[in-house]
């Protein structure tokens, strides 16, 4: 058997020069140091965004997307199909602790001012994968019809029309129409299982190809220690077996809060039902949504909302540009108002989100 | 001599005629791709039946102090039937984010449970993010039915 394997690698690497691979994977080392968990988010994210490319092919057998039979088609892959409850609660909770583990991985990155030159491309392929996972939660969200979903879609592309002028018309086409309907769902299906992941496997390649290329980024503060002295550790196998390790403990972790948390379908959404009390939008949306529930309805000459989404628009903005305004970072020197940024912006998103939860 | 690809300014002339033609068919290309592709994103307008009035249903339907969401057109309106016996109808569309409302027995107004905006039961906006009353609806009772009409 082990033969036949050698045999087999020999053929292809007569071929493609599997050498080189081989050569460059062994030669690859990751900086040990103080800091070095945070490199284990990126491996993390990527594991939940796998588990959830399996998991929605699964859901993707039973699920129907249309507005008669969603709801019911849910149902049914909850109650009826083998183990149903578990592949849609393990979507559920991994749809929610990817985008924890992309926060994280998110906000580490940038206290290390690890977007600093020469990974800009980096960084910025990071935060359109960051902002398609927010639209992944918010697509996904609608698709079992439910009464929550229902409103939290027609809340969610309200606040989109509210954009000056192109609002209307995007609420327009994100809606597939004036109100949301069968059509909007359609089209949400559409995004969530076709548009979305066909631009996101892009985006992630392009993001690991840079990551294999360039290496780990080093915190700042060791570029003084001399490079005999800097500890280090082989990406493969070493990292890599760590790297699955705690894929292993993730996915047991989830398993559990799947079997003992399973994912809920409350009621199917009715156009003629009041919205019901306690509605809220899912969590990583709640402090922008508790925001704009803080913003008078209007300020000075323009309304409170729309001052709101502008003031969320520039401040994404300046996010995604910061390796291009953060030049003392690239220069190596350190910036401390980076810093000040990260953490007004942590505690920022923190309390909105625990005020939003504790006011319902 | 003239040469192939010599810089002489007619043969220049005559490269940067080509390169025109080349562009120019390359941006017909383009829009003839995308142009259908945006048309086809644009959902088409659906015929919108104009609804003028609709019957609510029996007049016993709704008792003192309830409410009910019937559709007018494709639009949702609540009736309320009064604690002083009288019907309203109001668009159940909240004016601040499109949720849709509901009336509150205890405190006597409507409310919407996705922002806490509150409106009278004429549908006034009295408190929370609301930027606009409710548009009003005309109750008219016929035969014990009731019938919900646009305000001329």
């Amino acid at each position: 058997m082990k033969n036949q394997i050698k045999k087999f690698y020999d053929w292809v690497d007569s071929r493609v020069q599997l050498g080189d691979l081989v050569a460059f994977m062994s030669k690859k080392y990751v900086p040990v140091h103080s800091r070095s968990i945070w490199y284990y988010f990126g491996g993390v994210s990527l594991f939940f965004f796998i588990i959830q490319v399996v998991t929605g092919i699964l859901l993707l057998f039973y699920y129907k997307g249309s507005s008669d039979l969603a709801y019911e088609s849910i149902r049914f892959i909850m109650s009826k199909v083998q183990f149903g409850w578990l592949i849609r609660s393990m979507h559920s909770w991994s749809a929610n602790l990817f985008i924890l583990s992309v926060f994280i991985h998110m906000f580490s990155v940038y206290f290390e001012k690890s977007y600093r030159k020469p990974r800009e491309m980096t960084w910025i392929s990071g935060m359109f994968m960051f902002v398609l996972a927010l639209a992944f939660g918010f697509s996904g969200y609608l698709l079992p019809w439910n009464e929550l979903a229902y409103f939290a879609t027609k809340v969610g592309t309200d606040i989109v029309g509210a954009v000056p002028v192109v609002g209307e018309p995007l609420k327009y086409f994100l809606r597939g129409g004036d109100d949301v309907t069968g059509a909007t769902l359609s089209r949400f299906f559409g995004f969530h299982v076709a548009l979305f992941p066909g631009i996101f496997t892009f985006l992630l390649m392009l993001h690991l190809l840079l990551v294999q290329r360039q290496g780990m980024s080093e915190p700042m503060h060791l570029k003084i220690i001399a490079k005999a002295e800097k500890k280090t550790m082989p990406f493969f196998p070493n990292f890599m077996l760590r790297d699955l390790l705690l894929w292993l403990i993730v996915l047991n972790v989830l398993a559990i809060l799947a079997v003992f948390f399973p994912a809920e379908l409350g009621l199917k959404a009715d156009p003629l039902a009041s919205a019901p009390a306690g509605i809220q939008p899912e969590w990583y949306f709640l402090f922008m949504f508790q925001t704009l529930k803080f913003l008078p309805a209007h300020v000075w000459f323009i309304e409170g909302e729309v001052l709101g989404i502008l003031l969320f628009g520039l401040a994404g903005l300046l996010w995604l540009l910061v390796p291009v305004w953060d030049r003392k970072s690239s220069r190596g020197q350190q910036n401390r108002w980076i810093n000040y940024i990260g953490i007004f912006s942590v505690l920022f998103i923190i309390i909105l989100t625990i005020i939003g939860w504790v006011l319902k | 001599m003239d040469q192939i690809g010599s810089n002489k300014p007619e043969k220049k002339d005559r490269r940067d005629f080509l390169k025109f033609l080349l562009s120019l068919g390359l941006t017909g290309f383009g829009v003839a791709t995308i142009y259908p592709v945006i048309s086809f994103l644009k959902p088409p307008k659906q015929a919108e039946v104009e609804v003028n009035s609709v019957v609510a249903g029996k007049l016993d339907d709704i008792k003192t102090g309830e409410s009910k969401i019937i559709r007018f057109g494709n639009k949702p309106v609540i009736i309320i039937h009064t604690e002083d016996d009288k019907f309203r109808a109001l668009s159940a569309t909240c004016t601040h984010l499109d949720c849709t409302v509901q009336y509150k027995k205890d405190e006597k107004i409507i409310w919407c449970a996705c922002h806490n905006g509150k409106y009278d039961l004429y549908g006034k906006n009295i408190s929370g993010p609301p930027p606009r009353p409710l548009d009003k609806f005309k109750v008219v009772i016929k035969n014990d039915e009731l019938i919900v009409s646009k305000e001329a």
